[in-house]
């Protein structure tokens, strides 16, 4: 298996793919630990629905390689350097401030992404984003909810908010970056150009961050490489755990 | 998980597909009512359970006591004329 599946749409895929899988999975990490009962059904929604828009993906992505790969061969059969999502998705959770702050950056580039995908010209890609549309929605109202409650509450959910913020600012820059494929797919329809839902997604964050009563981070350096395989140290522990059962008892089953 | 004394309890109706009124079906807590909102949309409304929610503080709903339950309902016990089911309905009649 190589890392740039030889289709560039199936490569395209494989992207939107991964960052629904790897956000799916940090969020399910929450699962028993989240600061309230109420909160832990309500991340672990979230992570189901990026589980299944994931899963919706990855099977597109394996009828146009023509692989026959199945879901679980790419989550759990593929090395790091195999993964193309972005950082932000693989960062740490955190407190609860730091994974919400990587919500409300991430949902609110996906929706926007998601809305114009429902254009797509690849009809399936098409269908996969009119149904998340809905879902995403209310991610991004979910971290929206929060992020302005804890940036608008007492002094030290602002202050770890604010952290959060500028923790995870940097790793944005990525999500708006082009590059050759898609650029060759943007020419065919199939799919977004990155860079296009830049403006939208500054006036949305600004928007809440105002509202927060928080300070939006200047632009500082700006890491990138999760399209090309290149990750972060805390993505090779996550992916350990996300495949250790899998690996070590292959095709085990419920 | 945390202390959630500081949060009130809120309870949760949601009206399902076909229902014509919203039903009771259980109580969270949460900081605000746009978060108790959000929170039973999640807990309750996982399995499409409904289509419309209310959330209602619990601090504002009066309650009968059980002390109360004598006065209260016992003298309706017995007075079945208050049930219709004193007079007949005309064959004519189908939905009744």
């Amino acid at each position: 298996m190589t890392a740039v599946a030889a289709d560039p749409s199936a490569a395209y895929l494989l992207r939107l793919a991964d960052d629904c899988l790897v956000l799916s999975h940090r969020l399910a990490q929450w699962s028993s630990r989240a600061p309230t009962l109420e909160e832990d059904v309500a991340l672990t929604n979230i992570a189901l629905d990026l589980l299944g828009q994931s899963r919706a993906l990855y099977a597109r992505a394996s009828e146009l390689d023509g692989s026959g790969r199945s879901e679980d061969d790419y989550a759990y059969l593929r090395d790091e350097r195999e993964f193309v999502n972005c950082l932000l998705v693989e960062q740490e959770n955190g407190d609860f401030a730091v994974t919400i702050a990587r919500q409300l950056l991430f949902s609110t580039f996906q929706l926007l992404q998601w809305r114009a995908l429902c254009d797509s010209t690849d009809m399936q890609l098409a269908a996969i984003a009119a149904k998340a549309v809905k879902e995403t929605t209310y991610h991004v109202d979910h971290a929206v909810l929060w992020v302005v409650r804890l940036g608008d509450g007492t002094d030290e959910s602002h202050r770890r908010m604010q952290a959060a913020l500028d923790s995870l600012w940097p790793y944005t820059a990525e999500l708006f970056e082009d590059d050759e494929l898609t650029r060759q797919l943007v020419t065919r329809g199939v799919a977004v150009d990155p860079e296009k839902l830049r403006e939208q997604w500054d006036q949305t964050v600004e928007r809440v961050l105002r509202e927060a009563t928080m300070q939006q981070p200047a632009a500082s350096w700006a890491p990138t490489g999760g399209r090309q395989g290149l990750h972060t140290e805390p993505f090779g522990y996550m992916l350990a755990e996300m495949q250790h059962l899998h690996r070590s008892h292959p095709g085990a089953r419920w | 998980m945390s202390e959630r004394s500081h949060e009130p309890l809120w309870e949760v109706f949601i009206r399902s597909k076909r229902g014509l009124s919203h039903n009771h079906v259980g109580s969270l807590h949460a900081a605000d009512a746009q978060l108790a909102l959000r929170n039973a949309r999640d807990v309750f409304t996982r399995r499409m359970e409904g289509v419309s929610i209310w959330v209602v503080p619990s601090a504002e709903i009066t309650a009968s006591s059980p002390d109360e339950r004598d006065p209260f309902f016992e003298p309706a016990a017995d007075k079945a004329y208050r049930h219709p089911t004193f007079y007949d309905i005309p064959k004519e009649v189908k939905q009744l």
